[in-house]
Order: structure tokens, then sequence, then C-alpha cells
């Protein structure tokens, strides 16, 4: 049953990550661990390489549109990798019949991003398919940033010890409730935006003025579920979260009791996880709390030393449980 | 959030469980028929909550996992049909057949879509007047009412291409396999939404057939403790009963208007369980009056009745005879990206549900 592509390959979660390594991985020589973006060495500069499509259904939603997502990922994927973003690419696969109107909505989206995030968009490409052979519009964006000195390794996860805190920056599962409210095909409307945004500045705040990072990624496809398992499989240690102090907005909690989902899987598009050693956790929380992306930040666990690289939830009602990788497509075509 | 964080208070728990703890002098096996239950309790950490001689296992009321081979088999073999097409809930995409899902059907060019309801199926057809949309009905006494108000709807609309494929399934008889065939048990915790549409007094057979306790049951935390307290204490003073715990969803009568629907459009029939094969009188199909949308009376085709992979022991758990831990594919050859037997496939499924939280590690 496993030799053809199914939507679950692209959900994020294991069978993405089996996908990847299988196929791609051994055939092109990468090196482990992957990580958001490539850290390249040339004639002494560091630079981050990333790239991302975007295929998201529908192309507008509450809170973005494909092409705000399309720079805003490929920003984020650069940050997250301590990188300060530049340059972008922008290429898009665009399906027969697409309207002008709406290219030109998407591309004045892009750029008003763009300049929000300070990088320029300085390549791209089109390609038109007969319409049936792609949906709308497909973008795909690549980014290259210039390496923060002293953040080469903090993909790797190599600093991060037990005693560490996590940290992220606000209520998760907006992005993916929005995109699913905005389907034709469901039955409700909800008052959920999107949380889709460029992290670099307040990232950016963070490295500067704060010590003891020693973890960041940014909260995409498989939700916080998928990076913390990826993260103790990294450092070989367990993660305790509260579910008391994971902030999820009412609306979302309620979409998901409804929908069977649950907020630690799902999508967001404007959140990061850092990890901070102890000392230098509250400073961190302070200057997220003062940028208008980090407001509603929260310390949501920590990371202990029990000798397994699990993540054990202490649920909201007093009990335990482990959290484990999403295996399966919560949502395809979320991002 | 209101009728929700009332019966996830921490203080209120913490206060059962100890009572609980409190009162368990004996030992105490009880049976989550619903499989609702089975994945909100391992969801909320429930059985860190408990104290050791109370042992809760998982029952057959998770529709997509009960369902069986042929079923599957049938909707792929419409699935293949050029001028069809499939409508199904999602966690049934998974579900393996003999040698397929749909799934992969799907992913071979199948037209198969997932709908969150009946009516969405409805519409559907309208929109695609010119195919035959076929309605995987799956689910108990819960869903068998909507997808009866369904064909009211299909039929007051006039529309000619809606299809239903039934495997609605009724609770009891499941219930009373599993009691005659030894399981030990000392209570049940009973499924709330069923017993919301059936009420209560559906299953006090069980209590005074049986001699085991029935707790109709809420799916919240402190409804979910409340109850195993509510059976705790049944078994302590020896007296079996049908109890509502989940009164603010359940009387002893029940909900009569979608009884009536679902009586209207549905009468019993012998129906095939994964892991029961053929219980008598547990399905349900279309009236005689109805069997115009019946895709199986309208469009007849023929499968194999091909028996699961014998090493699957999906059958044992949903029975309560055994849990996920003795089956020797678990967790190996059968995960939830490549399910072998159904209880892998769906969040409610015991399978599922033990591998996700890593139950008993």
């Amino acid at each position: 049953m496993s030799e053809y592509i199914s939507l679950n390959h692209g959900s994020g979660g294991s069978l993405a990550g089996k996908l990847i390594r299988n196929i791609f991985v051994k055939r092109f020589g990468m090196d482990e661990p992957l990580t958001d973006s490539a850290v390249l060495k040339e004639n002494g500069l560091l630079l981050a390489f990333t790239t991302d499509s975007y295929v998201v259904d529908p192309i507008f939603f509450p809170g973005g549109d494909i092409g705000k997502l399309a720079v805003c990922g490929t920003v984020n994927d650069l940050s997250v990798s301590g990188a300060m973003p530049k340059y972008i690419s922008a290429s898009f696969i665009i399906e027969e019949g697409f309207s002008f109107h709406d290219l030109a909505l998407i591309a004045d989206s892009m750029s008003s991003e763009a300049k929000n995030a300070g990088v320029r968009i300085v390549t791209g490409d089109t390609k038109v398919v007969e319409k049936g052979k792609c949906d709308k519009l497909f973008i795909n964006t690549s980014g290259i940033g210039m390496m923060k000195s002293g953040f080469e390794t903090i993909s790797s996860a190599m600093d991060v010890k037990p005693g560490d805190k996590l940290i992220i920056n606000g209520p998760i599962g907006n992005h993916a409730i929005a995109v699913l409210g905005a389907r034709k095909e469901l039955t409700f409307s909800s008052p959920v935006t999107s949380d889709c945004a460029s992290l670099n500045h307040l990232i950016n705040n963070v490295l500067e003025e704060c010590s003891e990072i020693h973890f960041m990624r940014d909260l995409t496809r498989g939700g916080l579920a998928t990076v913390l398992n990826e993260l103790a499989d990294m450092i070989f240690s367990g993660i305790i979260i509260n579910e008391s102090s994971v902030p999820v907005e009412e609306p979302v909690k309620g979409l998901c009791e409804i929908l069977g989902f649950d907020p630690l899987c799902l999508a967001n598009e404007g959140k990061v996880l850092f990890v901070v050693g102890n000392e230098g956790h509250q400073k961190v929380l302070d200057v997220l709390r003062s940028h208008p992306l980090g407001k509603y930040s929260e310390v949501i666990g920590e990371i202990v030393d029990n000798g397994r690289n699990m993540v054990i939830l202490n649920t909201a009602i007093g009990g335990r449980r482990i959290i484990d990788m999403p295996s399966g497509m919560q949502l395809p075509r979320i991002c | 959030m209101r009728h929700i964080d009332e019966y996830r208070d921490k203080d209120l728990i913490r206060k059962l469980s100890d009572l609980i703890k409190r009162v368990s002098n004996l030992d105490y096996t009880f049976m989550e028929v619903c499989g609702g239950h089975t994945a909100a309790i391992h969801r909320f950490g429930i059985p860190s909550l408990l104290p050791e001689n109370i042992r809760l296992i998982s029952g057959p009321g998770c529709p997509v996992c009960v369902t069986h081979n042929s079923f599957i088999d049938k909707a792929i073999t419409y699935s293949k049909m050029d001028d069809i097409i499939v409508t199904t809930f999602g966690d049934l995409l998974r579900v393996p057949g003999t040698g397929s899902s749909l799934e992969k059907e799907k992913a071979m060019g199948a037209d198969i879509r997932i709908v969150f309801s009946g009516p969405e199926a409805l519409d559907i057809a309208k929109s695609n007047s010119d195919k035959k949309v076929i309605f995987l009905g799956i689910g108990f006494e819960t869903t068998a009412p909507g997808i009866a108000v369904t064909i009211k709807e299909v039929e007051k609309a006039g529309t000619e291409n809606f299809y239903l494929l039934s495997a609605h399934k009724v609770m009891p008889p499941a219930m009373e396999v599993i009691i005659k065939e030894g399981v030990k048990l000392n209570g049940f915790i009973c499924p709330g939404h069923v017993a919301a549409i059936t009420g209560s007094e559906y299953f006090n057979f069980i209590s005074t057939k049986y001699n085991i306790g029935c707790v109709i049951t809420g799916f919240e935390p402190v409804d979910i403790l409340h109850s195993i307290y509510m059976l705790v204490n049944q078994v302590n003073s020896s007296s079996p009963k049908t109890e509502i715990q989940y009164s603010r969803a359940v009387s002893k009568g029940g909900n009569v208007i979608a009884q009536k629907n679902m009586n209207d459009i549905f009468i019993p029939c012998n129906e095939y369980w994964r892991g029961f094969g053929e219980i008598a009188s547990s399905g349900l199909k279309l009236r005689r009056e109805y069997e115009r949308f019946d895709a199986g009376k309208m469009m007849p085709i023929k499968v194999n009745n091909q028996e699961d992979n014998e090493l699957c022991i999906c059958g044992d758990i949903l029975r309560g005879l055994k849990t996920p831990h003795e089956c020797s594919l678990f967790a190996t050859a059968c995960v939830p990206e490549n399910p072998v037997g159904a209880c892998m496939v769906s969040i409610e499924g015991a399978c599922n549900t033990f591998y996700k939280y890593r139950v008993n590690e």
C-alpha cells in the first residue's frame, strides 16, 4: 500500500519525513540534520539558502493570500536559521484562464509583504499550464539570507540542554482554521484569521537583545506537535509541555472540538518556537511581548532529562499523555 | 469555552480521581463501548488519574473499525466505475480492504470525495447530474437519523442520482455478543451520543438480563471519571443497573423525532462486522419503499467475503479480549500511516489511540 504518493506524504508529518529521506536525501547526498535552510560557506561568507512551494487552497483567505504566504514562509525559514533574509525569488505556475486582476492582487500583496520584511524580490519565472493541470496558481519562492555570526548551529539544536524553556510567540492553529473556514465545501464561517506574518524583525529583536537562544523553528504544516517531536529526536532528550500554558484562541478551540482536530497538530504561518536557557527565558519573553507579533508569547514547557526522546503533555485536567508525531493528513493544501 | 471548561475543571477532576481511588477496593474491568470515549480517555490522560485496579478496555463502538472488508471492497469496485462519484467520511479512506483502500484508489484517479455530512453528498449529486453519487453510510444510531433525513431530502428534491451504500449498525447486538463470549466485564461505559438518540432504556436489558451495569456517559473528563465512580459503586454494592451520567443530553426515552426518522427509512438487517463476522439484526438497511436509493439494490455487484490478515487481532481487540500490545503487528507492520487492521485507522480506534499516545509504554 505504500508504493505511491498520497496526500499524506505532503502533510509535513512522519510520512513526509520518510519520503524526503528515502527518495531525496540519499540521491542528492544531503547532510543531516535537515533544517529549514541550508547554511553555506563561500569565501568566508556564511549564507543561508532555502526554498518552498505554496499550493494553498483557496488562494485568498482571511488574514492573507498565497502571495503573502509565499513571502512570509521563506522569510521565516531563513530567520529561524539565524539568518537575515535578503533576497527572494518568485516563480509562478499559473492555470490557463486565471484572472489578471487576481494575479495583480497577489503580486501587490507579495510586494507589500517583502517591503514589510525588508527583503527584495530579485528574480522569478512564469509558467502557464492548460486548464485543469494545476489549480489556479502555485508559487515557489527561494531565499538567501546572511547568517548572523554565532547562530550557525542554531537549527541543529546542539546547545539545547535539560532545564531549557520552550517559548512560543502566541496562539496556535489560526492559519489552518482560517484556511479551512475559507474553503467553500465547509458549511461554517469562522471569525478566525490566519497568523501569516514575516517573523524576521521579531526574531532579530530576540537574537540582538537576548542570550542563550539554543533553538528556533517556525511551526508550519505539521504544527507544534511535529516540531516538538523533531526536536526531541535531534536532542535525544524528553520534552514536557503544559497544555494549559499553550495559547489557543477560543474560536480555534471550539472548531477543533467540533471537527476533531488537535490544535497541537494544526498549521501556523506566523509562529516560532524558541528554546532558551533557563537564565535567559524571562528576557526573551519580555522582548517578544513588546513586539506586536509576540504580545501573547508564553513559556509552554521545558526540556527534561528523562532518558527518552519523548514529548509528554501535562494535560490541562491534570493527566499525562504523549504528544506523538502527527502521522496522517490533517488538512491537505494548507500552505 | 462554555459547556466544555466546566467539564475539564482541574480541581473537580482531582477530587473525582481521589474519590475513585478511595472507594475502589476490588478489581474492576470496564469497557468503553464508544470509540469517542477511547479517544477522549487517552487524549486527556484519564488512565494516569485512575488506580491500578481499574482497567479500561475498548469496545466495538468505532464505526470505522468495525467496517467489514467486503464493504470497503464494494466501495472500491464502485469507485472504479466511470459514471460514479463515491462520497465518504474522511476516516474511511485509509481502511484497508482486500489489497487496496479508497485512499489508494483516489490517488490512482478514482473520483472519491470526502464529505462531512449527508447533505454535502446530496449537493454533489445535484451539481453532477450526469453521474451517480454513492454515499458510504457508516455509523451507529447517532449517525443514522441524519442520513435518514438526507434520504427524505433526496426524495423531496426528486434527485435521481443519489444512492446510499449502507453499513449502518446498531450497538446492542454487538454488546450482547461480547457478553456471551465471556469477556470478564464489571460494567459498560455506554455511548452518550447513541443514547441521546435511543434513550437510556435501550440499554436496560444489559443490566436486567446479564447483571452488568451500564452508565450512559458524556465525553468530557469529568463525565468519564464521574461515570467510572458510578460504575465502581454499582459493583461495590452488587447492584448493576442502567444509569444516566450524561443527563444534560440523555433521557430515558431519547430523541423521539430522530428515532421516527430512522424508523421511517431503515429496517434492521443482519450485518457483517470486522472482527465479529455476521451479527443478526445488527445493521440498518433502507426500507423497501426507499430501495431505489439503495446502491447495492440498484447497482448490484459481487465481492468476495475475504477474511482479514490472519495475524491481525482487531477482532479480539474489538471484542475486548485482547489489547493492541498483544498483537504481533502492532507498531511494527501495522502503524497509522500503513494500517493493516481498521483499529489502527480511525482516531477512535483502540490501536491508533494506543499508538498515538504510546499507552502502557
